[in-house]
């Protein structure tokens, strides 16, 4: 089954003085239900583009979104979205901030505070509901942003480089919360990433980008997150296949930069 | 400046005293006793309260010593009073001399006193008697019962056997005598280092200013009644300001039709000091309560207007996208995200314009008013009545420090989250 389409779609940017940058140039795309998909590629090729444009904050020039059979416009619920940090709201105590999506729906109190209850031991923040945003650390405010978005039960949820600014530590415990999550949920989820092996670890499916104008570059089709639940994930790196796939994926991106490079060097 | 350089000097001797006692008590001088190794981190600088109370003390140690008050327990030498003597030496046109003795009592300002009875003596230069608050002077008419005096002739040539001749000064045991160039002595008593009252009353009198006016009121109101109207001023044209311009911030922040607007506007009336606003004021209002709550609704408009709107403007876009795919309406993104959001800009618009809604306040009183901390003021100094003035200038200072404190402990209690975005 799938559940988003993304037909022919290319974005451009006009700039104010008059240049225009092509983000993105027909990206085609389907994405099953359930599948967890994850978009590596050099700065700039355009994956924060795409995100925003599957949610709803940008309208492609060209090209539309479907979700199951419906076309998208704007943002909405079915489609969660996590942000990288800052995207709390730190008026609000950690329940608030999970309780957010069903209040705003105007769901009943009660059944939103048990939902918030069983979120809270979902990402492991079962004694913290009472705290303030700012009294946690960056990887517990990410968990946070975690809760707030499975809160709505999306059909599709949206990361983009949600575990960026974590340390390596706090990164790893993460990635296995995030496998954790897809397969109990079983939650489409697209992240975005900027680390191979994060892409390597959290993608079923692994989609690199390249840059100028935006568009897909290759595709691959990985056993790393199926294996990595409720796994080691220091295990899963060991696997041979592990390894030579992300050799060969760093050179690939080696090689765009490169050629990034030596474009600017030519234009100056 | 001998009073700036005992404050320096103070300032120095405070820190090498109380550094060296910190640095008896702690006893470590190994690396770590430091606290940060970057010099010129100002995070790293916090105040010295050892300093802040020296400080405040040496303020009013110095206040004290110069203005003679009996609550300082050292004293810069004061004004000459007492009784003091010297003699003249008059001449007559065919060369005889004599010599008159002056006698002078000084005075204290606030104490009358009489002129010492002396018996004349002999000679045909007469001797004299004469008063003198302390800081003053007289003029010494010897000549008057000089049997040959000035209408014969007779000039004063010097005192206290010092040869003196018109606009010149001879110094005589506490005091100078100067010759006018009419040839009369003019005694000066010693000033010594302190202040007059009318120039800096002692801070009792200051003290005692307030328990009088406390109690029997100042033109007709007591300090609470003028200081609580500048209050009640203040705060109404911060309410109406507040009440104005946080809505025009917002409209201003969500739509660009507002903001092209009143952008003009905003813009041009910021940089205008509320106070270059008085006259135009007045003109339209009057000097009654309704022209001051308009001027300080005129200035803490824009600064809250100003605040508004960068509240808004400042709102993470993540925040914004977040709440959108949370599923909120733009209504409750209003209301729940960025309404919060913008409170703590609001908080620090609102302290800046009670600061500011103080001051011009202040400053409208003095211009016009018939209550208020600055009309009591102004009218005292038509009166020369420093302490009032002094009291006043006090009481107006603790009262915006105050205002600010308040400020400040409402905004970390309702607003805890501010600056940890
Ligand atoms: N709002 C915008 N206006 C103009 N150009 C933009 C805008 N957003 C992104 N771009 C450009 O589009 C390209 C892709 O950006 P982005 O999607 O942020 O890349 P990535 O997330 O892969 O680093 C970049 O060249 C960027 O400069
Ligand atoms: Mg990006």
């Amino acid at each position: 089954m799938t559940a988003l389409t993304i037909e022919d779609v290319s974005m451009r940017f006009e700039l104010p003085n008059g240049a225009s940058v092509q983000a993105l140039q027909n990206i085609n795309l389907d994405i099953g239900t359930g599948e967890l998909m994850s978009v590596l590629g050099p700065s700039g090729c355009g994956k924060t583009t795409l995100l925003n444009i599957v949610a709803g904050f940008l309208a492609p020039t060209e090209g539309i979104i479907k979700l199951g059979n419906e076309v998208v416009h704007g943002p909405g619920p079915e489609r969660g979205m996590v942000f990288q940090q800052g995207a709390l709201f730190e008026w609000m105590n950690v329940r608030k901030n999970i309780g957010f999506g069903p209040a705003m729906k105007g769901a009943p109190r009660a059944e939103t505070e048990a939902r918030v209850t069983e979120l809270l031991e979902i990402v492991g923040l079962h004694d913290f509901g009472e705290k303030m945003i700012y009294e946690l650390s960056g990887g517990m405010q990410q968990r946070v942003a975690l809760a707030r978005c499975l809160a709505n039960d999306p059909e599709v949820i949206l990361m983009d480089e949600p575990l960026g600014a974590l340390d390596a530590l706090t990164r790893e415990k993460m990635q296995s919360l995030v496998l954790e999550i897809w397969k109990k949920t079983g939650t489409t989820i697209i992240l975005i990433t900027h680390s191979v092996e994060e892409a390597l670890l959290l993608g079923e499916r692994l989609l690199v980008m390249a840059p100028r104008p935006g568009r897909i570059h290759k595709e691959y089709r990985l056993p790393f997150a199926e294996m990595g639940v409720g796994a080691d994930l220091r295990e899963v790196k060991h696997h041979d296949d592990y390894g030579t796939t992300r050799e060969e994926i760093l050179s690939m991106i080696w090689d765009m930069e490169e050629e990034i490079m030596g474009r600017s060097e030519t234009a100056a | 400046m001998t009073i700036l350089l005992i404050y320096v000097a103070i300032f120095v001797g405070a820190f090498f005293a109380v550094k060296a006692v910190a640095s008896h008590l702690t006893k470590r001088s190994d690396f770590t006793s430091r606290k940060t190794v970057t010099f010129g981190d100002e995070s790293a600088v916090t105040a010295n309260r050892a300093a802040s109370v020296i400080s405040v003390i040496a303020i009013f140690l110095i206040w004290g010593a110069f203005t003679g008050s009996s609550w300082s327990p050292i004293h810069a030498p004061g004004p000459f009073v007492g009784d003091a003597t010297f003699t003249y030496t008059a001449e007559t046109p065919d060369g005889q001399r004599d010599d008159g003795t002056v006698h002078v009592t000084v005075f204290p300002r606030d104490a009358a006193a009489d002129a010492p009875e002396i018996e004349p003596g002999d000679g045909f230069a007469k001797d004299d008697a004469a008063k003198v608050a302390a800081w003053r002077s007289v003029l010494i008419r010897v000549d008057r019962n000089d049997e040959l005096g000035r209408d014969e002739g007779a000039k004063v040539v010097a005192i206290n056997g010092q040869a003196i001749a018109p606009g010149e000064t001879v110094e005589v045991d506490s005091g100078e005598v100067t010759l006018t160039p009419k040839g009369t002595p003019n005694y000066k008593p010693e000033q010594g280092w302190q202040m007059e009252p009318v120039w800096l009353p002692p801070p009792e009198a200051v003290v005692g200013r307030v328990i009088e006016i406390m109690g029997g009121g100042y033109q007709n109101f007591t300090l609470a009644e003028h200081v609580g109207w500048s209050l009640f001023r203040v705060i109404a044209g911060f309410l109406a300001g507040a009440l104005v311009g946080i809505p025009l911030g917002y409209a201003m922040g969500l739509s660009d039709w507002f903001r092209g607007w009143f952008d003009p506007i905003v813009e041009f009336m910021r940089p205008v000091p509320p106070l270059a606003l008085i006259p135009l004021v007045i003109i339209w209002a009057g000097i009654g309560e309704v022209g001051k709550v308009i001027l300080l609704f005129l200035a803490a408009l824009w600064i809250m207007t100003i605040a508004a709107r960068a509240g808004v403007s400042g709102v993470r876009i993540s925040k914004i996208h977040a709440a959108y795919s949370l599923g909120a309406s733009k209504w409750q993104i209003l209301r729940h995200v960025i309404v919060p959001n913008s409170l703590p800009e609001i908080f620090t618009g609102a302290r800046v314009a009670m600061g500011v809604c103080w001051g011009t306040v202040v400053a409208a009183e003095l211009v016009a008013a018939e209550k208020g901390a600055g009309m009591m003021i102004m009218v005292a100094s038509r009166f020369q009545l420093t302490d009032i003035v002094i009291m006043g200038i006090i009481l107006i200072g603790v009262i915006g420090y105050a205002i600010d404190i308040l400020m400040r402990m409402a905004e970390n209690w309702l607003i805890p989250w501010k600056g940890r975005g």
